[in-house]
């Protein structure tokens, strides 16, 4: 199970959020304990007797030296809370202005856009032979600095890896940028943080973080046209996903599926989830959600397909060829 | 005082009523189950025929009490470029479909046979890149164009720029058989 937790970060920005979390918690911590002592204090004294008279009728005449202590009480307070306060928004200025200091030149450069209920990734490089493009699933390597610019088809979403980073609006029609860089080798899981319709819920992802070799060859892999069919049902799949209504939404590289309205399964066998983190990508998984994936995560856009068993089989082996 | 009170009432109830119906239109059914696709096998596109006359051809498609699936099949209507030729339902390269006028049939069956199998003079088969489902939703916004769907259920607004009123407000065109081709369509003399 991915790592989903801000109190445990894996990179120089989500260190510096959460040090500035932890001293607002231990601080306002502070402040509550103080407060509700003064609270249960007040509730405990004993009122003072009123001259002789009854107990229960409060002493109200005024008393000088009472009051100016009050008012020292209070004065003091009130310097302690503006003191805090203006701690607070000068460590929050820095931590702001230290998450934003990430510019460097020698990056990686991941184009993210949000789509209900999924994400779609691309690795921008100059030259367009070398972009690479998959869903629901980043790669980086770990120790470099990555610019993420995010955007977005549809509705307003939130990128957010919370062992990472905090998060950045993906809104249609312009591209946001956001930068971040992993510590710490891990797989880490980020989620749409901006409620973006029926399948909100279902719209995560995984950050895979890993060291610079194993990067390069998973882009490598990544980089290559789909793998052929080698068996006899695998070919009969292919020809079932290419005369099939799949096409007309999904791309499978070196093959005539070029549509880019649902994710690139060129490489789909190579990932860990279906349904941007909604399922483990397993072969009955994967059956359930070509054949009736709105009974799995109702309302998004994958229609329903009523395949023969025997080309059902067929397209199952094929698409878990594309390794 | 007292009628004041009675009217309250009966506006608050008419209200509450509204609320309720306005509340069903956004009921979302993801799993409707359209008319099965074989129905489509023995459907009549013609009225001619010899002997006696035949009932009309009439068909159920559940998605044309839906809201949401007819707002998908508007969405579909786009992106599988069917306002390429049609437009947005007044016609140019092919017929109009805002009109009372139809062709092939006005029938739910009708329609899904024609976008399924295509039609001679420029109506592409679009049979193995839909499936059923996805037709029966644009079959069922097709008809909502010449308003042969219950207001509640049309789209009332578009997502982009479109010249004609909102489907919801489309008056209800009781279909006319209407044979040959379109003008559009005819060989240039």
């Amino acid at each position: 199970m991915p790592s989903q937790s801000a109190l445990s970060p894996a990179g120089p920005q989500a260190g510096r959020i959460i040090s500035l979390w932890w001293m607002m918690f231990y601080v306002t911590g502070a402040v509550f304990l103080i407060v509700m002592a003064f609270l249960m204090a007040a509730l405990v004294r004993r009122r003072r007797p009123y001259g002789g008279a009854a107990a229960d009728v409060p002493d109200v005449r005024p008393e000088p030296s009472g009051e100016r202590r009050m008012s020292h009480v209070v004065l003091t307070g009130v310097a302690l809370t503006v003191v805090i306060l203006f701690v607070f928004l000068v460590r929050s200025y820095v931590t702001g202005r230290a998450l934003d200091s990430l510019h460097e030149q020698d990056h990686l450069t991941v184009k993210v856009v949000g789509h209900q209920w999924w994400w779609e990734v691309s690795y921008d490089n100059a030259t367009a032979a070398y972009t690479v493009t998959t869903a629901n699933e980043i790669h980086i390597p770990v120790g470099r600095p990555v610019l993420f610019k995010l955007s977005s088809t549809d509705v307003i979403h939130s990128f957010w890896v919370p062992n990472l980073h905090g998060k950045t609006d993906l809104v249609p029609g312009h591209e946001n940028v956001t930068w971040l860089k992993a510590d710490r080798e891990g797989v880490y899981r980020g989620q749409c943080a901006e409620f973006c319709g029926h399948q909100h819920a279902h719209m995560a992802f995984t950050v895979v973080v890993e060291p610079y070799e194993k990067f390069k060859a998973w882009y490598d892999a990544q980089l290559a046209a789909a793998q052929e069919p080698s068996t006899e049902s695998q070919k009969q799949g292919r020809q079932v996903f290419l005369s099939s209504p799949c096409v007309m939404c999904h791309t499978v590289r070196g093959t005539d599926a070029g549509s880019r309205v649902g994710p690139d399964l060129t490489h789909v066998a190579s990932r860990g989830t279906l349904a941007a983190g909604t399922l483990e990508n397993t072969r009955g998984h994967l059956a359930g959600w070509v054949v009736d994936s709105q009974q799995i995560k109702p309302g998004n856009r994958m229609p329903p397909n009523n395949l023969e068993p025997a080309d059902l089989q067929a397209l199952l082996d094929y698409l878990q060829s594309l390794k | 005082m007292r009628l004041a009170r009675r009217l309250a009432i009966v506006f608050w109830a008419a209200a509450a009523a509204l609320t309720s119906a306005s509340c069903m239109r956004e009921e979302r059914g993801f799993r409707v189950s359209p008319p099965p696709s074989g129905r489509v096998q023995t459907v009549r596109l013609t009225d001619f025929q010899p002997g006696p006359a035949q009932p009309p051809e009439v068909t159920q498609n559940a998605y044309e009490e839906n809201a949401y699936a007819v707002s998908e099949g508007k969405r579909l209507y786009e992106q599988m470029n069917c306002v390429g030729c049609h437009f947005h339902g007044g016609g140019g390269i092919g017929p109009a479909l805002m009109d009372a006028h139809w062709i092939y049939g006005s029938d739910p069956s009708q329609i899904f046979s024609t976008i399924v199998q295509g039609r001679p003079n420029g109506m592409p088969s679009f049979r193995n890149k839909l499936n059923d489902d996805e037709v029966w939703k644009i079959a069922a916004y097709v008809r909502s164009l010449s308003g042969q769907v219950a207001k509640d259920v049309a789209p009332s607004r578009s997502d982009d720029m479109s010249g004609p009123p909102p489907e919801s407000a489309t008056e209800k065109k009781p279909p006319v058989k209407s044979g040959g081709i379109p003008k559009s369509a005819e060989m240039p003399k």
